[in-house]
């Protein structure tokens, strides 16, 4: 459980950073998947540069109709975060499952999205918000839509040098109602399986907005768009939910493992989307959203 | 001297929840482990371990490790040929026992067996040249599931035997044949004990430090045995006992997993002798999944035979114990205590039993948390469900009808054993009544009528501690203690015992300063150096206050007789009492203090008749029996129709230890051995593949429970002395997890009942519970 021997780096200015990353250092952030996987010298990069203590990588705020999140947010930053709760809460819900405490405080949102863990509770709801990822350079910045940034597991769109800077999500137009529900890998608090929602009645009360994101089914996360279809335009009543959960991975090929079979983990991306879809209605029915 | 001031009565502490004494320097970060130690030259080892479960060794290449600046030697299976093998205690007839070399020598035969040491001048330097070193592995076929193991066609573990079998038990009372053939009714089962990975929170760790000049050898090592260890390394290494000496500081958890002697231990040991330097090691935690014992491993066998109206007969058990590559110094003995406690709290006398061990390509099994017990308790609990379910009858009612009687102990078992004493009724009457029994069984009807599945478990345990009768265990079974009166009057309480946890420090000082009448703060438990307490056995089998909390008793028996000696000298009286911290003379009332007297027999101008300066009185006690606890735990559940989740939503235990030395101890110890019940219930298993890698080596993928995890725990107590020892006690150490996996097991059968579930194997995950109800109950 030892790594292997490397430089360390640290530094205040984003510029550096990219500049020792340009040279191919690797970024480290809170260390929650970067060290482990350097202990079982799983990575045995030869230079990281510490990027917890630049300036301006750790924020939330709101501008205009999104809410910006600094890649340096720690998980609890964003479980906490008022601004969060207040106009966006799915990023928030999906914090609070992270892990547990002590990985809440280290882990920050940028190095959970670099890592892409096909397991990561992020991500479900990042695809239910359409993300967009800001990724900046020592020669530029681009930013990306979650679904072109994700690419395989453990694989993103970031190239060697880039880092991202920040992740932004919308604000939630008024009568929104959110939940993330997941069922957990009981070592390791991995999403065996995680789905989040967003959804939002019309005036005539139909369904007439919804968005559902899945982590940990398949080898990335995805938008359940056939699932979001079934949906759409309807009463949203016990029928519907259960025709949406039926196909809540019906283009998946899910992964079997250990801890669960294809099979029982697109059971468990019904299950447990039925489930998010029914919280979160209930919370518009209780006046809560 | 004398005076007639009458001291503050000080307060009586046995029986009290007086808190533990370790835990400042426990929650503060000042104890100290092994990787604590700092020694000033020491040396740094990393293990060279084989990736292969099984694989011919055609050559160790070391150059490029060598040249790595700060590397001071490497050692292999060659040099390290004449060490002593690693010491397996058990003796059972037939036993095949492979030779154990502290580092592998031809072959390799598990994934994580040693193949090299590297010792350099820091860690990192030694960590970096252990990837340095090429071993060139031919790996062969292998075995890592026991079932497997047994088939005729299976890959050879050890290619000198024809088999995989190491050796075959069997054991039988009563009339077994006739007893099948009186019954009504006979339910057969096949249950696993899965294997599971103890887990202590420190891993091991060894710092060796051998003295020229001395000749003499200091050894830190994370251990429950340092007696015994200091025995078998000595032995192992070639250095005279006594000029060994074993340490073992603060210890962070063992359950069973550091009550052996492992080949790290004397490799150290062999390290410092060749470089007269000190040399640390600390394990993994990888290597902790993968090198130190597991537990438990059995796959049973059962038949239980029993009357239409509940009345059980007899029961069949055959256990295939998985036993891993090799003998750790208890593996082969571990499944014996399944047989012992085969027919729990049962009249019946009709008992056959069967062993098949059996060699994998796997880390050997030895005793975790209960070793041997826990399986035998599920094995009994799960078989009594079973049987009531087919009989329709309650299964509080079953176990009623075929408890041991109170009138009728002492109760000689089917397996040889003496129960001596309880009241197992009663106890289990306790828990019906806390948790409401009859208004449960109404909610759970109600909760069936409304589609849910909930359920009801019950388990009554009963348990074999205080090891135990020398002539019962491998290596004496005795306790010693030493109490020494100080001249100032403090009071230094030596224990053979080596407590890790339990609380020991806390409960010897209670039981010290009521018997010699002192203020608890003027007493020290000291334990663990070889060097300091007269030879002991350890800590194990829930044996610490039972055997040697009753050795400390009549140490404290003699210390008290000498002082009245002094007190009646130093009163020139015949008749004075010793109590609340002085001698006082019954007929005066003048009185000394406890200091006093501690004075006058340290400076010794005058002596009592007949008697020595000093006050240390040491005595090694021999239990005449085991003790045995016992107690019912019940578990209610619920099982998610949708996705196979299990909640607890209730979990009682009313445990029977005996008496209580400290009632905050004790439900310290149920809490801890429940959660760990719930783990191998819910969540644990170290998975092999059939070829022998482990596929939960690291606590991402192998699931011990968190907090979070585990329900509110009701504990409550009956209290049945023991007559087997002076306290009255039992030993408490390993009932929870004993009393656990049952309950929780036959909760959520009950809860599967009305889709047609008989069993289900540990772990209850969601996964296996879901197949379940997908095939309508059917595995």
């Amino acid at each position: 459980m030892i790594a292997q021997e490397f430089e360390y780096s640290s530094t205040t200015q984003l510029k550096e950073a990219l500049a020792l990353m340009a040279d191919g250092a690797k970024p480290l952030a809170g260390g929650m998947s970067l060290v482990p996987m350097m202990k079982l010298r799983l990575a045995t990069p030869e230079h990281v540069v510490d990027i917890r203590r630049i300036h301006g990588l750790r924020f939330i705020e709101e501008a205009g109709d999104r809410v910006r999140i600094g890649s340096t947010s720690s998980h609890h930053d964003i479980e906490s975060s008022a601004v969060l709760h207040r106009v966006s809460p799915l990023l928030a819900k999906t914090a609070a499952c992270i892990g547990d405490v002590q990985v809440r405080n280290m882990g920050t949102i940028g190095g959970s999205v670099a890592h892409n863990d096909p397991a990561a509770d992020y991500m479900a709801a990042l695809f239910a918000l359409d993300a967009e990822v800001s990724i900046a350079s020592a020669t530029g910045e681009r930013t990306l839509g979650i679904g072109d940034f994700i690419l395989d597991p453990f694989t993103t769109a970031l190239d060697t040098g880039e880092l991202i800077r920040e992740i932004s999500i919308p604000v939630e137009v008024a009568g929104t109602s959110v939940a993330y529900v997941k069922m957990s890998q009981p070592a390791s608090g991995f999403a065996i399986v995680g789905v989040a929602v967003r959804v939002r009645r019309a005036a005539d009360g139909t369904i007439g907005f919804i968005r559902i994101g899945v982590t940990g089914v398949g080898p990335i996360a995805y938008r359940a768009a056939s699932a979001e279809a079934k949906l759409q335009g309807t009463s949203g009543s016990d029928a519907d939910i259960a025709a949406a959960a039926s196909v809540m991975a019906d283009s998946i090929d899910a992964t079997s493992d250990m801890n669960a079979t294809a099979e029982y983990r697109k059971h468990l991306a019904g299950a447990h989307g039925a489930r998010a879809i029914r919280t979160a209605l209930a919370d518009i029915s209780a006046g809560r959203a | 001297m004398a005076t007639t001031t009458v001291p503050a009565q000080i307060e009586k502490l046995v029986g009290k929840g007086v808190r533990r004494r370790e835990d400042p320097r426990l929650l503060t970060g000042t104890a100290t482990y092994v990787d604590d130690i700092r020694i000033p030259g020491m040396h740094h080892a990393c293990i060279v371990r084989s990736p292969h479960p099984a694989a011919i060794i055609r050559g160790v290449s070391t150059d490029a490790a060598r040249n790595i600046p700060g590397v001071v030697a490497i050692f292999t299976g060659e040099d390290v040929k004449d060490v002593g093998p690693v010491p397996c205690g058990a003796q059972l007839p037939g036993l095949r026992v492979p030779d154990h070399r502290v580092l592998a020598q031809d072959r390799v035969y598990y994934v994580g067996h040693a193949v090299a040491v590297v010792v350099a001048t820091d860690k990192y330097v030694a960590r970096d040249a252990a990837d340095a070193i090429e071993v060139e592995y031919d790996p062969i076929p292998s075995v890592g599931d026991p079932e497997l193991a047994m088939k005729d066609d299976a890959p050879r573990v050890h290619p000198q035997y024809e088999d995989n079998v190491a050796f075959r038990y069997h054991q039988e009372g009563g009339d077994v044949l006739k007893a099948f053939a009186d019954a009504d009714v006979v339910v057969k089962q096949r249950i696993i004990s899965q294997r599971l990975i103890p887990t202590a929170m420190e891993t091991r760790g060894v710092v060796a430090n051998y003295n020229k000049g001395e000749k003499s050898m200091t050894i830190h090592t994370s251990t429950q045995i340092p007696h015994l260890a200091r025995t078998l390394i000595a032995g192992m290494l070639g250095v005279p006992e006594n000029y060994l000496r074993i340490v073992a500081p603060e210890v962070g958890g063992g359950f069973g997993s550091k009550l052996n002697v492992y080949a790290e231990e004397a490799l150290m040991g062999y390290v410092s002798m060749q470089l007269g330097k000190p040399v640390k090691w600390i394990e993994s935690r990888r290597e902790n999944c993968l090198t130190t014992i597991h537990g438990r491993g059995h796959v049973d066998h059962l038949e239980i035979a029993a009357k239409r109206d509940g009345t059980i007969l007899a029961l069949k058990i055959h256990i295939l114990q998985d036993l891993g590559a090799y003998h750790q110094l208890l593996t082969p003995l571990i499944p014996t205590l399944s047989v012992l406690m085969i027919p729990g709290l049962y009249r019946f006398k009709n008992v056959q039993a069967d062993i098949t061990g059996v060699f994998t390509n796997c880390v050997p099994t030895d005793a975790y948390r209960g070793a041997g017990r826990p399986e035998a308790t599920h094995a009994i609990e799960i078989m009594v469900d079973r049987l009531a379910a087919e009989l329709n009858i309650d299964p509080a009612e079953i176990r009623i009808k075929n408890f041991v009687r109170p009138e009728e102990f002492p109760f000689p078992t089917a397996t040889g054993l003496t129960y001596d004493s309880g009241d197992y009724e009663a106890t289990l009457r306790k828990a019906l009544g806390i948790v409401d029994y009859d208004a449960l069984r109404r909610e759970q009807a109600e909760a069936r009528a409304q589609g849910k599945l909930m359920g009801i478990g019950i388990c009554t345990y009963g348990e074999i501690c205080a090891f135990g009768p020398s002539a019962a265990t491998p290596a004496g079974g005795w306790e010693s203690a030493t109490v020494k009166v100080e001249p100032s009057g403090q009071v230094t309480v030596l224990t053979g015992t080596s407590p890790h946890g339990q609380g020991q420090e806390t409960s010897f000082a209670q039981i010290a300063a009521d018997e010699l009448g002192v203020p608890i703060d003027n007493v020290v438990v000291l334990h663990g150096d070889t060097a300091v307490v007269q030879y002991g056995i350890g800590t194990f089998g829930s044996r610490n206050t039972a055997v040697g909390g009753a050795a400390l008793y009549y140490a404290l028996q003699e210390i008290k007789t000498k002082m009245k000696r002094y007190g009646e000298m130093l009163l020139d009286s015949g008749d004075v009492t010793l109590a609340n911290g002085e001698c006082v003379c019954k007929k005066t009332g003048k009185s000394v203090t406890v200091a006093e007297i501690a004075g006058a027999a340290y400076r010794a101008i005058k002596l009592p008749p007949g008697v020595d300066p000093g006050l240390v009185a040491t005595r090694f006690w021999e239990p005449p029996n085991f003790a045995y606890p016992f107690g019912a735990h019940i578990a209610v559940t619920e099982v998610d129709k949708d996705t196979g989740e299990v909640s607890i939503l209730r979990y009682v235990a009313v445990d029977d230890c005996g008496n209580l030395i400290n009632p905050l101890l004790v439900n310290g110890q149920v809490h801890g051995g429940i959660v760990q019940g719930i783990g191998q219930a819910l969540y644990e298993h170290a998975v092999y593949d059939e070829s022998g890698q482990l596929l939960t080596g690291e606590l991402m993928d192998y699931a011990v429970p968190r907090a979070r995890m585990i329900p509110w725990l009701e504990t409550s107590h009956t209290i049945t002395p023991s007559p087997v020892n002076p306290l009255g006690v039992k030993g408490v150490g390993e009932a929870g997890t004993i009393g656990c996996s049952p309950a929780l097991v036959n909760s959520v059968v009950d809860a599967l009942r009305p889709v047609g579930v008989k069993h289900i194997d540990m772990p209850m995950t969601p996964q296996k519970i879901w197949n379940l109800l997908q095939a309508g109950g059917q595995a």
